[in-house]
């Protein structure tokens, strides 16, 4: 199984193709915005950090932001920093060169004179750098170049029963196909990780999957908190699910039935094929801005609540298994797959049409939430979400 | 109403469509038919008790524990936050 996308110069294979604004900080944030605005197949996010962090947590932003400009659906970055905060623009530099060689160019507001004049500055690189863009065409791939990001939230019971199952099923094809999978959601381990680490290709990496999960918890709880407080959400709650382990053991599903091969930190770069955990928290937009700055050029969401989440890097196609919920939603949801609930023995075909899915949105095809033109993001933090 | 259970050491199953008080609800394992009358009503795709569960065990699905029950829970009982507690186990 092939699709169609773009190779990019460090070898990595992008399923879109844009230029990333990308603001070192949140006081370069509206700069970017505007400089965004004024070209075409631009993209940007609200980045709410990058400044007045402790070292660990603005490494998380760093990794975070530079995962970004080096997932292979971007093909180069315009930096824009304010010049005086913590994620200071050489550094910015000196660390997507260690990812990617793609091309970058810079822009300090201090340094330039201001907003109007740097976006001016900016605008015009921009411009030529998306024109160079433009000449780039689309080659065929064999479907083990795509890097497939899993996600459920607005969970309900049909996510664990229906949904999630579904897309476990769809990356165990992917993977046999020499693709790769990401699961997330550490906290939507709990109760669930003795399966997980279970299913570890080594003892080794099933430690890593137990340690994880327990660093979580700790974190928690150094701070006074107990993740149940926030997990599960009310609306979980309203739809049916009672505990965290029981949110938890509908959300691993998601993961199939391969072995896991490796555990990477949040916006550590995946570097191996099959099925591998990006440790992220629950959060949503969090979670997918964990697995796209790891590498995910296409993420797959279970919803049982109804969710418009989208990324501004990587399509992120929408299913859920609950009928009265697509009903309202279709709007936002890509994936009606509620016939499972009452014929589970359509799932083989049902996972064959869902990777072929991935494949048409892999292909070009625009999800709902890409034309919707939602970039909201969350990077974790150290004192992190649920 | 029809219900799913997911696995055979289940203790509860999920109802497909909103259950009223008094309401048979079905359900399969393997080709074998099993029925109760709901005691409570039930949200759709919340749990119904498929057993009667002593305060202290363990509520099961997906063959796991998801909490135990906070009070004694009869087959055809809603189960919900107001009759489970959340119970962290050490598991390796």
């Amino acid at each position: 199984m092939n699709f169609w996308g773009y190779r990019r110069p460090d070898g990595k294979v992008g399923i879109r193709n844009k230029v990333l604004i990308l603001p070192a900080s949140v006081c370069a944030a509206d700069t970017a915005r505007i400089i965004s605005n004024q070209v075409e197949e631009t993209v940007t996010f609200h980045n709410q950090s990058g400044c007045s962090q402790v070292k660990s947590d603005l490494e998380l932003t760093m990794r975070t932001m530079v995962g970004f400009a080096a997932n292979p659906n971007i093909y180069g970055t315009v930096v824009v920093s304010l010049g005086c905060e913590g994620c200071q623009m050489d550094w910015v530099v000196e660390e997507i060169q260690k990812r990617t060689n793609k091309p970058i160019k810079t822009f300090i507001i201090q340094e330039c004179g201001g907003t109007i004049k740097t976006v001016e500055m900016a605008v015009r690189a921009a411009k030529e750098m998306v024109q160079e863009m433009s000449m780039q065409r689309r080659e065929e791939f064999p479907i083990s170049e795509l890097v497939l990001g899993t996600e459920c939230g607005g969970s309900d019971p049909t996510s664990g029963i229906a949904s999630n199952p579904l897309i476990g099923e769809v990356c165990d094809r992917l993977i046999d196909n020499g693709g790769t999978a990401i699961l997330s959601e550490v906290p939507e381990f709990i109760g669930g990780e003795h399966i997980l680490a279970h299913r570890a290709v080594t003892p080794e990496v099933g430690q890593q999957i137990l340690d994880v999960v327990h660093r979580f918890e700790d974190d928690m709880r150094r701070v006074g908190e107990e993740i149940r407080n926030g997990n599960p959400t009310p609306g979980n709650k309203a739809g049916g699910i009672t505990t965290l382990e029981e949110k938890s053991l509908g959300c691993i599903h998601k993961s199939g039935h391969r072995p896991i091969q490796a555990v990477y930190d949040y916006a550590v770069p995946v570097d191996k094929k099959g099925l591998v955990i990006v440790d992220t928290p629950g959060n949503d937009p969090s979670s997918l801005s964990g697995m796209v700055a790891s590498g995910a050029t296409v993420c797959i969401f279970s919803t049982g609540r109804g969710t418009p989440t989208g990324n501004p890097i990587a399509p992120v196609i929408k299913i859920t298994a609950n009928k009265i919920t697509y009903g309202k939603m279709s709007d936002n949801i890509d994936i009606d797959c509620s016939g499972l609930l009452e014929a589970p023995e359509n799932m083989p075909q049902m996972a064959d049409d869902t990777l072929q899915e991935i494949i048409n949105v892999a292909n070009g095809k625009i999800t709902k939430s890409e034309s919707l033109g939602f970039t909201e993001i969350a990077m974790a933090r150290v004192c992190n979400y649920v | 109403m029809k219900a799913i259970v997911i696995d055979p050491s289940d203790n509860i199953v999920v109802v497909l469509g909103p259950v009223a008080k008094g309401d048979e609800v079905t359900w399969k394992i393997g080709d074998q038919e099993f029925a109760a009358k709901a005691i409570d009503d039930i949200p759709i795709y919340h749990k119904m008790a498929s057993k009667d569960i002593k305060k202290g065990d363990p509520i099961v699905k997906y063959g796991q524990h998801i909490g135990i029950a906070g009070c004694d829970i009869k087959k055809g009982n809603y189960v919900h936050v107001h009759n489970v507690e959340s119970h962290r186990e050490n598991l390796k």
